[in-house]
């Protein structure tokens, strides 16, 4: 059973704001029965912008219903344009933290808000443009590429989440892959410019942690950032790196060649000997 | 708050008589089995007699049973030994609903270039037999099929179906775990070669399985270690658990017929009472063969993690083939493979029923469920009160 935080319970078990609202003037509507999660979302805006009443149904899981609990109990008293700027996080924090696995359930409350902010201007709902990648959920690429920016997702088990991309068969994997790829290496094209030294000395740290060290260590090795000099990167290796003859490849053809691509493209990685 | 526990399908409580028997293997006479001295010898006597009660559970004999770990154990090392042991074969037969323990395996054998054949089920979970009849090749190495079904508690014609692969000398496995206990199993007359029982599903406790390999077959161990279980099964004995597993076999034995009339009543009052009591409700494998615990039924516009919830709130303990409770997004492969609609299978619940259940908690049962199912109606989009669900949702 997943742990829930008490304001989840306390929003599962006495939802607030649930059932149909007869005279609402802006309604989302998101997912769907085969999805196994599904969220109606009633506004009553008055004159002046300002949101009377939210109310919601919905079909899904605890934390489904939470979110969907949380968001209208946020949704009132707000104007339009404050209600715009709620994302799925905000959700989140509001119901102190939600089980990373069912992050979902908070994107699935503020697709309901941008539909029915939509309604209300008698906007056409955005069609969800972009190609369906996740076949089993019907998640399209655009909104995977939303999600990994927005929460600056980097793993597919991630995206699936937050989206449920990738939870079903399995066969989307390898495309939500390249889309991660794609989306954090557009990233870095921006910051790129900005990059000072501490930042890059930063990220370095953490693309070793995070990208590198753990396949060391697989291989029973590791590695050490020793010190940063322009954009000479000096290391020295450890464990079953330091015996193997292979280690300089190991160095230039992966270790710089990460470094390269998720830091800055013109680094070079040096082993020190102590 | 009392507990009222209906997912004996998940595990069981170990019985009082089988603790009894264990606790004194636990610090009283904890010698090795293998020792050569009488105060191990003594805990040798022991294992044989629970060998020996195992066997008359299941209708086999003493030496054709082996003590493993767990019904996991089980079923893998009957797996591998049987391509170990045809190793100019390459083709698994199986069937789309069998538990992770064969699935996942099967899945696995796939990627190392075996061949796998899932056999497909029907909408009550009957296994397709003519589609299981023309699956058999001469590559065919191992024939896997679960006795009875987990979720659904649908039982499989498997000795017809271990018949028909023995007349192509094709090795039949079949993963029991559910079946034993509940069901008579008699091996004595039987073309199943190997047989997989986990402990912890009959009130024995967790940590202990059987394999049963049929006199005669080839086997390969998986486990390769001491001369235990004359070398089928390397590793000192988990004593107290083969006991233990001893003494649960033989109730299981004296009791089955009247404690299977007495749950089968429970179960049949738990599901009629949920059928009349609560609209677009439905009983997954009903129309089949099943066992008399087990109950999985569906109720539609509703999502299953919340009803387990709300049940836990009356200390009602139950489990959900719903995706949301097992880390997945899908509704269970078995309810999938059933053709079970999306409307009805994310809110299925799976109720088991074991001899320790009383009348009086399914009483309880049937109070509260009723008014937790239309409480989560009444949140959801596609339920609309008068009972006439809308059609938007599927
Ligand atoms: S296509 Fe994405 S999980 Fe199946």
């Amino acid at each position: 059973m997943w742990e829930y935080s008490d304001k989840v319970k306390e929003h599962f078990l006495n939802p607030q704001n649930a059932g149909e609202m007869e005279d609402a003037n802006a309604v989302g509507e998101v997912g769907s029965m085969a999805c196994g999660d599904a969220l109606k979302l009633m506004l009553k805006v008055d004159e002046n912008g300002k949101i009377q009443e939210a109310k919601f149904q919905t079909f899904g899981c605890a934390s489904a219903i939470a979110s969907a609990s949380a968001l209208t109990e946020m949704l009132k008293g707000k104007t339009i344009e404050e209600a715009e700027k709620i994302t799925n996080q905000d959700i989140v924090d509001y119901l102190g933290g939600l089980p990373k696995e069912k992050m979902h359930c908070s994107v699935l409350g503020r697709q309901a808000l941008e539909h029915a902010l939509a309604d209300y201007r008698g906007q056409p709902v955005k069609e969800q443009e972009g190609e369906i990648v996740c076949e089993c959920f019907g998640v399209t690429d655009l909104e995977i590429e939303r999600a990994i920016r927005e929460n600056n997702l980097s793993t597919v088990e991630e995206v699936t989440n937050y989206t449920k991309a990738g939870g079903g068969c399995e066969g989307c994997h390898d495309t939500i892959r390249e889309i991660i790829a794609r989306v954090r290496s557009e990233k870095k094209r921006v910051t790129r410019p900005k990059l000072s030294n501490i930042q890059k000395i930063r990220m370095i740290e953490e693309t070793i942690e995070r990208e590198i060290r753990p396949s060391l260590q697989n291989d029973g090795g590791d590695i050490e950032l020793v010190d940063v000099i322009g954009n000479r990167v000096l290391v020295a290796t450890r464990g079953a790196c330091a015996t193997c003859r292979a280690s300089e490849l190991t160095l230039k053809n992966f270790v710089e060649q990460k470094l390269r691509e998720l830091v800055w493209p013109e680094l070079v990685v040096e082993e020190v000997t102590e | 708050m009392r507990t009222i526990y209906l997912d004996n399908n998940a595990t069981t409580q170990v019985s009082p008589e089988v603790l009894e028997a264990m606790l004194p293997y636990f610090n009283e006479y904890y010698g090795n089995p293998s020792s050569a001295h009488t105060f191990g010898g003594q805990v040798a006597a022991k294992l044989r007699k629970a060998r020996e009660q195992v066997a008359d559970l299941l209708g086999a004999r003493p030496e054709e049973i082996i003590f493993t770990s767990c019904g996991s154990e089980s079923d893998n090392t009957a797996i591998l030994s049987a391509l170990r042991t045809e190793k100019e074969k390459r083709h698994i037969v199986t069937s789309r609903v069998e538990h992770p323990a064969v699935r996942s395996l099967c899945h696995y054998l796939e990627k190392q270039g075996y061949k796998v054949t899932e056999i497909p089920v029907d909408r009550e979970g009957r296994l397709d037999m003519d589609q299981y009849r023309v699956s058999l090749t001469r590559d065919t190495a191992l024939v896997t099929l679960m006795w009875a079904n987990n979720e659904t508690g649908v039982i499989f014609p498997v000795e017809e179906a271990a018949r028909m692969a023995k007349e192509r000398k094709i090795l039949f496995h079949t993963d029991a775990v559910q079946a034993v206990g509940k069901i008579p199993i008699d091996l004595s007359n039987s073309a199943i070669d190997m047989l997989s029982i986990s402990g912890h599903k009959l009130h024995a406790p967790k940590g202990i399985g059987v394999l049963y390999v049929r006199t005669g077959t080839r086997f390969s161990p998986f486990l390769i270690g001491g001369h235990q279980e004359r070398g089928r099964r390397g590793g000192t004995e988990n004593t107290a658990g083969i006991i233990g597993l001893g003494k649960a076999c033989e109730m299981a034995a004296e009791n089955m017929e009247k404690e299977n009339t007495r749950v089968k009543a429970l179960r049949d009052k738990l599901e009629t009472g949920i059928l009349s009591l609560v609209p677009n409700t439905r009983v997954n494998g009903a129309g089949a063969e099943r066992l008399p615990n087990t109950s999985n039924i569906s109720f539609e516009f509703v999502e299953g993690e919340a009803i387990l919830l709300l049940m836990d709130e009356h200390g009602i303990c139950a489990s959900s083939g719903s995706a949301c409770t097992s880390g997945s997004l899908q509704p269970s492969h078995v309810l999938r493979a059933m053709g079970v609609p999306f409307t009805m299978a994310h809110g299925s619940i799976r109720f088991s029923l074991s001899i320790y259940n009383t009348e009086e908690e399914i009483d309880f049962v049937l109070e509260k469920v009723p008014p937790i199912i239309e409480k989560l109606r009444s949140y959801s989009p596609f339920w609309k009160p008068e009972g006439q669900a809308c059609a938007s949702g599927t």
